[in-house]
């Protein structure tokens, strides 16, 4: 019953795009505008504090989960390339690497979310830690959500491989380009809520 | 293109329940919607009832909303208390834009036609499509439900402007509200970014941008404002959410005085963030409101002058310079809130740019009427009268787009009769011609006219009877919300006698959908052996001239069809036939 959707791996010629590179660049568009508003409420409430209290976050921490992020998009480039040069082992290598990175963060991150709850800092303690908290833990949200992905990528869905190579590369491209972006997003908390 | 020999049955469940053929799915998003088109406006029903006869006993359903009220907790001897007044406008206006025209237009018309008329077999992410309706279910179940909480369903009108909206903790009906919002913003996500990569990515060989339908641009741009903007509105709702539940003052000023104590939370928030958050999606939306019906009534125009389109270029170049500019004219909603003469300058400026593409469309259509010999059939009329039914709506906005004026019109009757003109004898008839356009499409069945004619006269006269009293109301200075319908308010006095008035329109208008209904079941029931021409209107367009009605199953085409002409080549010199399909050689 399985129809068949044109351009759904191969490229169509006039817009040189297969379907699901459109899509995710649509998907991805809308989180820009989603974190552009949350980062506009931010510039505004910042305007109009009177404190803004941020020494109490820990930037050591904060930039171990810099460079972490950071590695694990390069090990998520790796892992793409490794499948456009057909070796599966190496893709397998690079995607596992990947998740542990995503891992490592968010213990990090639990650790650093603990800690200020042990100091009485919670969302409705102050303004800052109002948006501090929201917007890491909608960005978390987000690094949970490419776990899951690169999860099911990285095992259960692998077996698309053996059928589909081309299309399966064409995945990890795509959990690729999600996963820059949610790196990116912290790139841009990472100063605008601990350093500056 | 698949070979449909390989057919095997499909259970039930993946057929009709959990499918991913966007002809379903379309028709799943049309029922569903159109109920709650149908409850939206029975609340609106027994709010009449309470703006013309305040504090009686609501005829018929007394006893319903008796039962309701005190299931929130509210006071009733059958009369619609003003709490429950609160609850009743807040979700009629929830209902009406997300959980019924939105989905139509986009979820139903959209997913229906859009493949049909570019060539393709389905949607570009047939599974996506699927989760898409799942997901507006899930929030319509969550709106409903909330109903019958205690404390009732959310109060705070469909704008939720805080402080009201987060002063209410104690009940739980604007918390549901805006789980119920983030379902229905990623059902509109998922579904408009499907439309716009099928658009892109799955037109056939020989359709061109400008071959393309008026209709599918007009789905296009929609999409677009939906993925851009939906996503604001989705952050203004998890902070409003937070401020909720996990008492963060996002939106709540220092010192906020409420029920004579100072309220406890940390403060520093600011109320007119959620008020451009909250427009920044709201106005792009109210041209996701009117956009696909406009694609509607071009594509129905061109057809029934046998005409080409007046300006079609026109059309198109001004449709997307309008969708860049609802982007920045939001703040035209906020003249009255101090926000400074320098950016009610800008707003008002650019509104009245945004003005002209709308005056370039209806221009276009009514010069497209120009020298056609006109076939009046349903969808015609409900057509023709789309034009000046959106031409008052258009009209009555220029005064509200300038600020000296909007500082007397601004939340009175007069915003209320603006934006129902274009929405209810706008989009809502564009809606109805669509589904007598289309419904043979669908169906294989044609509606029946007389039905069809009597169901279009009474509705037009009755939307008038309502809208029209209320323009004079607001030029009087009547306030909008006001539970009692004004018989405490002074300046309502002049004015407060067309209520009664007003509201029989209102109960009319319900009435006058009965032979729509009756048209659509009897049609259903009897005419089984009818089956109907695939091209009943001699269109050119894809939809109707290489499909049988309704499509084939999944898959739509027996093959692929070339396209090798524009969409609305009518009446073409020296040729047979007034028509030539889109996919004639
Ligand atoms: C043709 C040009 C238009 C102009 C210049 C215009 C202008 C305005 C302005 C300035 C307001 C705010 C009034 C106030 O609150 O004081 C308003 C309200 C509104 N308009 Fe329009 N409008 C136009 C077209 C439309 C269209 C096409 C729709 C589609 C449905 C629409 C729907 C609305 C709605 C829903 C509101 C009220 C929102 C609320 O406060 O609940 N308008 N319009
Ligand atoms: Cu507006």
């Amino acid at each position: 019953m399985d129809i068949k959707i044109p351009f759904n791996e191969e490229l169509r010629p006039d817009t040189g795009l297969y379907n699901a590179k459109l899509g995710v660049w649509l998907f991805l568009a809308s989180e820009v505008m989603l974190f552009g508003a949350l980062f506009s409420a931010y510039v505004l409430l910042r305007v109009a504090a009177p404190i803004w209290d941020n020494s109490i976050l820990n930037i050591p921490m904060a930039t171990i989960n810099t460079v972490v992020l950071i590695t694990s998009s390069v090990t998520m480039i790796m892992s793409w390339v490794s499948l456009k040069m057909k070796n599966l082992e190496k893709y397998k290598l690079y995607m596992g690497l990947t998740i542990l990175c995503s891992v490592v963060f968010l213990i990090i991150k639990y650790f650093e979310y603990s800690s200020k709850f042990e100091h009485g800092y919670y969302p409705s303690t102050n303004t800052f830690l109002a948006i501090y908290f929201t917007m890491t833990g909608l960005h978390m949200l987000h690094v949970l959500g490419g776990i899951v992905v690169n999860f099911y990528l990285w095992i259960p869905g692998v077996k698309m491989w053996e059928t589909e190579p081309e299309r399966f590369t064409n995945r990890i491209e795509i959990a690729g380009l999600y996963w820059h972006f949610v790196d990116l997003v912290w790139i841009f908390l990472f100063p605008a809520l601990y350093l500056l | 293109m698949s070979d449909h020999s390989s057919h095997h049955e499909e259970s039930f469940l993946r057929k009709y329940i959990f499918s991913i053929d966007h002809k379903i799915i379309g028709i799943q998003y049309g029922i569903t919607s159109l109920f709650f088109l149908l409850f939206g406006f029975s609340l609106m029903l027994v709010m009449r009832w309470q703006l013309a006869y305040p504090d009686t006993p609501v005829p018929l359903v007394g006893g319903l909303i008796k039962w309701l009220a005190e299931l929130n907790g509210f006071a009733s001897n059958g009369n619609l208390p003003p709490d429950l007044y609160n609850v009743f406008g807040a979700m009629h206006g929830t209902i009406m834009i997300f959980l019924g025209v939105v989905p139509i237009v986009v979820g139903a018309f959209g997913n229906y036609l859009v493949p049909l008329q570019i060539g393709a077999p389905d949607m570009a992410f047939p599974k996506l499509n699927m989760a898409s309706y799942w997901t507006y279910f899930v929030g319509g179940v969550v709106m409903v439900v909330s109903f019958f909480i205690p404390g009732g369903a959310a109060n705070s009108g469909w704008t939720s402007y805080p402080p009201l909206s987060e002063i209410t903790t104690a009940t739980h009906g604007q918390t549901f509200w805006l789980i119920g919002m983030i379902f229905l913003i990623t059902s509109s996500l998922l579904g408009s970014m499907n439309i716009i990569v099928t658009i892109v990515q799955l037109r056939v060989e020989g359709l061109t941008w400008m071959r393309l339908p008026f209709f599918i641009w007009t789905q296009l741009i929609t999409s677009f404002l939906l993925v851009l903007a939906f996503p604001p509105l989705e952050a203004a709702g998890i902070l409003q959410l937070m401020d909720r539940v996990a008492g963060t003052s996002f939106f709540l000023p220092s010192g906020l005085v409420v029920g004579g104590e100072v309220l406890a939370n940390s403060g520093g928030g600011s109320p007119l963030l959620w008020q451009h958050l909250f427009w920044f999606l709201a106005h792009p939306e109210v041209y996701v409101l009117i956009l696909p019906g406009m694609g509607v009534i071009g594509e129905i125009i061109a057809n029934n002058t046998r005409k080409p389109l007046w300006g079609y270029k026109s059309l198109v170049y001004g449709i997307t310079f309008l969708g860049f500019m609802s982007f920045i004219v939001w703040a035209h909603h906020m003249f009255l809130t101090g926000m400074g003469q320098a950016m009610s300058v800008f707003f008002q400026t650019t509104t009245m740019i945004i003005s002209i593409p709308s005056v370039i469309v209806l221009t276009c259509f009514l010069i497209s009427l120009w020298g056609g010999s006109i076939r009046f059939n349903t969808p015609m009329l409900f057509a023709l009268s789309w034009l000046p039914m959106f031409g008052i709506g258009g009209l009555t906005g220029l005064p509200l787009g300038l600020a000296p004026p909007d500082i007397h019109l601004h939340d009175t009757y007069y915003v209320i009769s603006h934006f129902h003109y274009i929405v209810a004898p706008g989009t809502i008839f564009a809606i109805f011609a669509g589904i007598y356009y289309w419904f043979p499409k669908v169906t294989g069945k044609m509606l029946n006219e007389r039905l069809g004619k009597t169901h279009f006269w009474f509705s037009l006269i009755f939307m008038n009877g309502i809208f029209f009293p209320m323009l004079i109301q607001g030029l009087a200075g009547v306030s909008r919300r006001l539970a009692d319908g004004g018989i405490t308010y002074a300046h309502a006095q002049g004015v407060i006698h067309y209520n009664s008035f007003m509201s029989a329109s209102a109960w009319w208008l319900a009435v006058a959908q009965i032979p729509f209904i009756v048209n659509i079941i009897w049609t259903l029931i009897k005419k089984k052996d009818n089956p109907v021409d695939p091209n009943p209107w001699k269109a050119t367009t894809i939809e109707w001239t290489d499909t049988t009605s309704p499509p084939l199953g999944h898959g739509n085409f027996e093959k692929e069809p070339v396209v090798y002409r524009g969409p609305y080549e009518y009446s073409v010199p020296n040729e047979k036939e007034d028509y030539i399909p889109q996919t004639k050689k």
